[in-house]
């Protein structure tokens, strides 16, 4: 069906506000922001002097920024390894048809319609170690009593375990995310795959081996993006449950933005962090993207 | 087609409309008070405050716009994004003195004050010290409301007199302390840095201990550097007063601590006296007070002050609760629920507890620095970067390293060493 030229022009106008404020409120704004972290801007009051790449080698000079910048690089590769791990090993067995399915299903899906706050709320205190002389708290109490002391740990009030507590909550959070990908991923692929497998004298594990996750890749790809770029710009999180840390034990780039922007007045170093974030997620994002709408045409 | 374009014409124009009167009309008989006070303690003074005022305009609809955090730290991030973005709180709290000054007053966000200082007579009741700190350029520019002292050791009576120990008064003797108090097993020195600015809070008062007043002040103008011995042997201090504190202490945050100490399974602690109002709220009155070690005689301070800012919504009731916070009336039901003193020197003592009468003998007679953490010696990005590096010397205690990173810092500040 040929569009008549009113049609057009009435379809271009319908898009046209949406086009206006995405170029002015994202691209228009990620632009100034990249202005922005070439200035010296240091002040309330602007200052629009041209600096060059000053602001970004100061960055990779400053000790917090190197800590942080570690921290979300292990934080990263710990979350996405657990997440993933777990959710696919949730759908793998709901996908077994237990009972109560639906039950498990909710439970495990809940904690992602939490907001991160909360959850860094609980966590903070679950994750408090306790001391000599309040003995054990939290989770650390729990290991006692079950037997399981020698496992007990600082948690994230020990510089050396830091951010890596705080992958805990976020896997917690997301995994049943993740899982719920998965089972739709495993639910879409057609029954005679596997049967027809199955009729070959392939075991269960043949089966989910060389039949359903290879089917799951792109489900795979998929949930590598959206954690990383959760992962990449994670910031309720870590305020809510632990701020900086112990010597920024804790600490990631977006906190660190923040606080030099809005506590220091560096707007200009700040702006560079967020320049530093936004590169690092179009890493990720634009081969994806790119992926996405060849296999879509 | 036709019909379908000529209403969401129609819906367009009555948009703007809309909006066209909303932005005009006048809103009337509101006041949106700004401050970081959530904690027990200042919650109730600003609450009184408010009771105040609501007696005497009884039709004004207060909005209290509070942000968690002590020290400000969140509150002042969102002040921030309010401010530049042009919709400024009818008034808010901040620290008198270098973040009044240098982030607000020389970048013209402000109002002066002047004639409201001199009809309501605040510049005969206030002490100089004080009406220094928040005037620039011949003009007043906030409304104290309060004095904290920064340099105080906090400790637990009954711990002490159990085991028969006495505040200390040098480091030698809180060292000796807290030996004997780890013995028997309860913590010698409490705190929760979880906000990241209670180590930098505590280190201030040190630097104070080891280079005197005059030393100290010398930092943030260049008179003293910081590569002086002095500050090599506070940093030394802090190292080993550290080695006391509770394991947990990044869990918790400053007024969470202190559970430990109102359980009697911590002794000590460095605070401000916001602490004394935090133990009021909690009903506890068996805490013992006392200058930092090595600090007697000197008054680290800091203020609580509101201002007027430009292009505020409803400049007459901000005015009229200035004139509240300033009145005798207010700052007395204040600083009773706060645990600070007065900025006025003439309000009734006898109304006050034990602790904020010494203090307000100790403000009379002592050499009274400003407080860096809080707002009162450095501009915000020199606080911030000196609260980085402390941070970061608590989990990493290089002596050396990080006497040079202070260097640093301040030369960033643009004071040369």
């Amino acid at each position: 069906m040929k569009k008549t030229r009113e049609e057009k022009i009435l379809t271009f106008l319908f898009i046209l506000p949406s086009v206006i404020l995405i170029a002015v409120f994202v691209y228009g704004f990620i632009a100034w922001t990249g202005w922005i972290s070439l200035t010296k801007w240091k002040d309330v009051i602007p200052d629009f002097t041209f600096v060059g790449f000053k602001n970004y080698i100061d960055l990779f000079q400053n000790l917090r920024f190197q800590i942080s910048f570690k921290n979300i690089l292990v934080f990263t590769v710990l979350f996405l390894v657990a997440s993933i791990a777990i959710g696919l090993l949730l759908a793998i067995l709901l996908d077994r048809k237990v009972r109560f399915e639906n039950v498990f299903r909710s439970i495990y899906l809940f904690p992602m319609a939490i907001s991160f706050i909360v959850t860094g709320v609980v966590w903070r205190w679950m994750l408090n170690p306790g001391t000599a002389i309040t003995g054990s708290l939290g989770i650390n109490m729990l290991l006692d009593k079950i037997g399981l002391g020698f496992l007990k740990s600082g948690w994230y009030t020990d510089p050396n375990v830091g951010i890596k507590a705080v992958v805990i909550p976020a896997v917690w959070q997301m995994s049943g995310y993740v899982m719920a990908m998965y089972l739709a991923g495993i639910r879409g692929i057609p029954q005679e795959l596997s049967e027809a497998a199955q009729v070959d004298g392939a075991n269960n594990w043949q089966v989910y081996r060389y039949i359903i996750l290879p089917l799951l890749q792109p489900i795979t790809l998929g949930a590598v993006i959206i954690l990383t770029h959760i992962s990449l710009k994670i910031f309720d999180l870590v305020v809510a449950m632990t701020g900086a840390g112990v010597g920024f034990s804790c600490d990631v780039p977006a906190l660190f933005m923040y606080d030099t922007t809005f506590r220091g007045n560096f707007f200009a170093q700040g702006a560079a962090i967020a320049t530093i974030l936004l590169i690092f997620v179009a890493i990720l994002i634009i081969p994806y993207l790119r992926h996405g709408l060849k296999g879509g045409s | 087609m036709k019909n379908f374009k000529g209403l969401s014409l129609l819906v367009s124009v009555l948009l703007v409309l809309t909006l066209g009167t909303l932005a005009f009309s006048q809103e009337k008989g509101k006041i949106e008070i700004f401050s970081w006070w959530t904690a027990g303690g200042e919650a109730e003074g600003l609450q009184a405050l408010f009771d105040i005022y609501s007696k005497l305009y009884p039709d004004i609809e207060i909005i209290n716009a509070t942000v968690a955090g002590g020290a400000g730290t969140n509150a002042k991030a969102v002040l921030k994004t309010r401010m530049l973005g042009g919709d400024p709180p009818d008034t808010f709290q901040v620290h008198a003195g270098k973040e009044l000054i240098d982030t607000w007053v020389k970048t013209e966000f402000m109002e002066p004050l002047t004639d409201l200082f001199q009809s309501e007579g605040w510049v005969d009741v206030m002490p100089k010290g004080i009406l220094d700190i928040v005037s620039y350029e011949g003009s007043y520019w906030s409304v104290p409301v309060n004095i904290h002292r920064a340099n105080v050791l906090w400790y637990n009576k009954q711990v002490f007199a159990d085991n028969g120990l006495n505040p200390p008064q040098t480091f030698a003797e809180f060292f000796e302390v807290a030996d004997k108090l780890q013995e028997k097993g309860i913590i010698p020195f409490v705190l929760g840095t979880k906000d990241g600015w209670e180590a930098g809070h505590v280190f201030e008062t040190i630097l104070i201990a080891k280079l005197g007043a005059e030393g100290y002040r010398g930092l943030w103008t260049g008179a003293t550097k910081w590569s002086d011995p002095r500050v090599t042997e506070a940093l030394e201090t802090f190292k080993k007063m550290f080695s006391y504190i509770n394991p947990d202490h990044s869990a918790f945050t400053w007024d969470e601590a202190y559970e430990y100490i109102i359980d009697g399974k911590g002794a000590m602690s460095i605070m401000g006296d916001w602490v004394a109002g935090y133990f009021f709220s909690k009903e506890y009155t068996d805490f013992g007070w006392a200058p930092v070690p090595e600090t007697a005689g000197i008054f680290d301070a800091l203020s609580d002050s509101f201002g007027l800012p430009k292009g505020c919504k409803n400049r007459d009731n901000v005015i009229n609760f200035l004139k509240v916070l300033g009145s005798k009336e207010g700052q007395e039901a204040f600083n009773l629920k706060k645990g600070s003193i007065p900025a006025r020197t003439d309000i009734n003592k006898d109304l006050f507890g034990d602790y904020q009468k010494s203090v307000m003998e100790d403000w009379q007679k002592d050499a009274i620095v400003p407080s860096v953490m809080h707002g009162a010696a450095a501009a915000e990005g020199w606080v911030t970067e000196y609260k980085d590096v402390i941070a970061l010397f608590v989990a990493r205690p290089d002596v050396e390293v990080t006497q040079k990173a202070l260097v640093q810092v301040a030369e960033r500040a643009g004071i040369a060493q």
